[in-house]
């Protein structure tokens, strides 16, 4: 993105967190402490079994034929045969625990060495790997396990061994990633140099870094794996002495009619088993991989801000601008989220005016605030960026005070030239199709009109053959021709002003400046108004009339350009001078 | 683009041919265990190894496939151990209700989770978060389980829906529909929720991408972006998401046709397999695989249609 928006993951490193203190941030947040907690229990009660299940797996009692719950001896109920549930699901629970320690170890020993071997070697291994992972990823699993049920029998334990493989690709494909990412760090070339063995370095470096995301895939797995057992067992494909979760479900469910809530107990138990282990998962994806910082600003808070700025706006509108100024800003502030309740303010309080024709260029470094400026003239600001006060003037009205006229201003009388313009053209439609389209956005007048009036225009923004042109996909049309589609695109509505964000930084020389050449001929015969953002004073000292310097969110010197050019009255903007000259003498 | 049809087509006929002999490995693997399936726990030792030589089960399993695959191309499955009904005959009852459930739940998929998808990213707060919640709810919910419930709830304690059955929709189109009802809601469940959380992705993607920006600072009303530009830069990479559903939507109807005693293919996959009547058995799996690449080979031509890059290659 050309934005300058100040991105939180960047500036914050994702918190190494030793072993300790994820047990910790996972007890302390609500959610993870009852998912375990929850856990434990069904832990406690497989183990248990034994010595706490009040019956017997397979203990009929045929005085409790269809007991309802709460029955005396019976907490659960019992079955058609007269089994207790509770002491089922208790005996069932041990089955279960077996199962996804079975499905746990085989997947992630599969998975995880085949990850990290494909990923360290790649080559001939990998590609051999990922086949078999493509493979065994479409294969039918529960259509798999019945088929296994004819050579083994009713044998629960080798069908989760086996969907123990069929998922192992999961860990494969996170491992193999995680290595490669990894491979091409700089530590691990480093470690290389050092003269560690291979096999230290997967082990130090590599098993470090994919530790995270197997644990939290782990925890998918985990509920997968209960899943398809539970629904094994329930198909009657589990032994149908061995007590199981499924297999009473499936009892229970066969004799629906006679004991309606015999379905429930191991139903909840299989449901809340899955959920709290999904829950738990992503509870361990916070912990382990974003920043414990919320950023996002509160509802109310952002309207508050809002109202705010606006109660500013009414108070003062004593300082209208003058009637050649197609473009006025004042005590522009603009801020992003730090916090729910907090906002840090990135542009200052800005004034600026453009007048009809002139070329104003916005300069700074990066993070000075001058795309935000432009955004918000265009009203394009990212959705989390809170307007904090000022207004801007177009047609002496204040776009930032309504709505509708922001709409209005957008696209008929203030134009955009991004940055990159490859990236600013829809993929998916031919040039002609969203030219014409969003012309007819802005404009009224038939397609056919649009058409042509966009043919002439193309022509003259330096396209040979614009028909052609109009015919093709971004895809298959050049840089410099992308930027004067998109620079087409922005004049069509025959707006008054143009806002360019570094409308030439992404192409190549020769076609800088042409499409430079582009720009001051158009301000020229149309009486454009032009804001130019960029880093470079070049451009600003071949094009601009005016220009503005800015750094940290405020404009610290504003100048016609040869007096900017031979007398800077900043020491920030010398030093900016002075830093550009340095750069062309080493180009020369 | 005829290079790319040909080679998936081989890509699928790979995965056939691995698919049905891996199943026939399985099923077919044990054959003393088939025969005394079928003979019952009283037979002898000398009857059971007489049924392996009869059915031809004591030969290399690689000549049996061979001979199966040799039928299965020029559209014989072969005939029941038990009845000697035809597997094609069999299957031609049961495909349309388990093809009802499928196209059903995944139209229905399509529809829901591409206005809930836009609708969460779009609108983000207190709609996103719900969707997220009922994701995770969804997709931990295995669909037997909220089969059960869904019978428990609507077909014993209100009564609205048949609990069981299936009615072909030549004999009553209301009972057809009321027939499946909560069978495709039990399949819907988890469907949307993967599928709508993943299009919520999807568009938040686009959404992020310079060219909405531009679009905007063009004038275009918000809600024309979003309907023609970001939708249809999204459905690629949602419509790989239902195509790659469809493997787990398969598998779930299996589940669902128990719980509501539906006469389709995953009945049969299983009864079959219990009573180990394993040609019977392999008809389903044929037609399981048959389905996901048919609905794959769909989604990849779709993606190919809506995507300009692939399309000109």
């Amino acid at each position: 993105m050309s934005a300058e928006t100040p991105n939180p993951a960047a500036t914050e490193a994702p918190v190494p967190v030793a072993g300790r203190s994820v047990m910790k941030r996972l007890v302390t947040n609500p959610m993870g402490a009852i998912c375990l907690a929850y856990l434990l229990f069904v832990i406690f009660l497989g183990l248990s079994s034994p010595f706490l299940a009040p019956f017997q797996p397979n203990q009929a009692d045929l005085n409790a034929v269809n007991a309802g719950p709460f029955e005396p001896g019976h907490l659960l109920g019992a079955d058609s045969a007269g089994r207790d549930i509770l002491s089922q699901l208790m005996w069932g629970t041990s089955q279960t625990l077996l199962g996804s320690v079975l499905v746990l170890t085989i997947s992630v020993a599969a998975g995880v060495t085949g990850g990290l071997l494909a990923g360290f070697y790649r080559g001939k291994f990998e590609t051999a790997a990922d086949w078999v992972n493509d493979v065994i990823m479409s294969l039918p699993s529960i259509v798999l396990l019945i088929a296994l049920y004819a050579l083994t029998g009713p044998n629960v334990m080798v069908a989760m061994a086996v969907f123990g493989l069929l998922v192992a690709p999961t860990y494969y494909r996170l491992v193999r990633a995680v290595v490669v990412g990894v491979r091409t760090e700089l530590y691990v070339d480093a470690a290389k140099v050092v003269g560690l063995s291979d096999q230290r370095i997967i082990g130090r470096h590599v098993l470090w870094a994919v530790r995270a995301p197997v644990v939290i895939q782990s925890s998918f797995i985990l509920a997968a794996g209960i899943g398809i057992q539970a629904g094994v067992e329930f198909l009657g494909l589990g032994d149908p002495k061995q007590a199981s979760w499924g297999g009473t479900l499936q009892n229970a469910n066969n004799n629906i009619y006679n004991n309606r809530f015999g379905v429930l107990w191991p139903a909840l138990l299989v449901t809340l088993t899955i959920l709290a282990l999904v829950l738990l998962g992503n509870v361990l994806r916070d912990v382990l991989q974003s920043s414990a910082r919320n950023k996002t600003l509160r509802k109310d808070r952002r309207r508050e801000l809002a109202r705010k700025a606006q109660q500013e706006r009414t108070a003062a509108t004593s300082d209208l601008p003058a009637q050649d100024v197609v473009l006025s800003i004042r005590g522009l502030r603009v801020g992003y989220p730090d916090g729910p309740d907090s906002v840090r303010e990135v542009v200052h309080g800005v004034d600026l005016d453009v007048r009809r024709g002139e070329i104003h260029g916005l300069v700074g470094e990066s993070g000075s605030g001058k795309s935000q400026m432009a955004f918000s003239t265009l009203g394009i600001l990212p959705k989390e960026a809170v307007i904090l006060g000022g207004s801007i003037y177009q047609g002496g009205e204040d776009i930032l005070a309504d709505d509708k006229s922001m709409k209005k201003a957008r696209g008929h009388r203030i134009g955009y030239i991004p940055q990159e313009p490859m990236s600013n053209l829809d993929p998916s439609f031919t040039i002609g199709a969203q030219l014409v389209y969003g012309l007819r956005a802005v404009k009224t007048i038939s397609a056919k009109e649009a058409k042509k009036q966009l043919t002439t225009l193309l022509a003259k923004v330096g396209i040979r053959d614009p028909e052609g042109i109009m015919r093709l996909y971004p895809h298959e049309i050049s840089g410099g021709m992308a930027q004067r589609v998109l620079i087409c695109g922005a004049v069509a509505a025959d707006p008054d002003l143009i806002v360019a964000d570094e409308p030439t930084t992404a192409l190549d020389v020769t076609v800088q400046a042409e499409v430079l050449e582009l720009l001051r001929q158009l301000s020229k015969e149309r009486g454009l108004a032009m804001i130019l953002v960029t880093h470079n004073l070049g451009v600003v000292a071949d094009l601009c009339d005016t220009v503005s310097v800015m750094k940290s969110g405020r404009i610290v010197e504003h100048n016609d350009v040869e007096s900017l050019f031979e007398d800077p009255q900043q020491d920030y903007t010398k030093e900016l001078l002075e830093s550009t000259r340095r750069v062309e003498l080493l180009e020369v | 683009m005829m290079l790319s049809v040909l080679k998936r087509l081989l890509r699928s006929a790979v995965i056939v041919l691995i698919v049905t002999f891996a199943t026939f490995s399985l099923m077919f693997g044990n054959g003393p265990g088939i025969a005394r399936a079928i003979l019952g726990y009283q037979a002898t030792e000398g009857d059971v190894q007489r049924k392996v030589v009869q059915l031809g089960l004591d030969r290399p399993l690689l000549v049996q496939y061979g001979d199966w695959l040799g039928n299965a191309v020029t559209g014989n499955l072969g005939e029941s151990f038990f009845t000697g009904q035809t597997v094609t005959s069999a299957l031609a009852t049961r495909v349309p209700v388990t093809l009802t459930l499928v196209v059903l739940t995944m139209i229905l998929t399509i529809i829901i989770s591409v206005l809930l998808g836009v609708a969460a990213a779009v609108y983000g707060g207190w709609l996103d978060r719900a969707l997220q919640f009922v994701a995770v709810l969804g997709a931990a919910a295995p669909s037997f389980i909220i089969a059960i419930g869904l019978v428990f709830a609507f077909a014993i304690a209100v009564r609205i829906f048949p609990a069981t059955g299936y009615v072909s929709p030549d004999i009553s189109l209301g009972g057809w529909l009321l027939s499946v009802t909560l069978p495709v809601i039990s399949l819907l469940v988890g469907s949307v929720a993967n599928a709508a959380s993943q299009f919520r992705g999807a568009v938040l993607d686009v959404l992020s991408r310079d060219f909405v920006r531009t679009l905007r600072a063009r004038g275009i009303p918000g809600s024309h972006i979003i309907f023609r530009h970001v939708l249809r830069n999204a459905g690629g990479p949602g419509l790989t998401v239902l195509s790659l559903q469809t493997l787990g939507l398969v598998g779930g109807a299996i589940f669902v046709e128990l719980v509501f005693a539906l006469p389709g293919i995953g009945q049969l996959a299983n009864l079959s397999t219990q009573n180990g009547d394993v040609p019977m058995a392999m008809g389903p799996v044929v037609v399981t695989i048959i389905i996901v690449l048919v609905v794959n080979f769909i989604g990849d031509f779709a993606n190919t249609m809506l995507n300009p890059k692939a399309r000109t290659r």
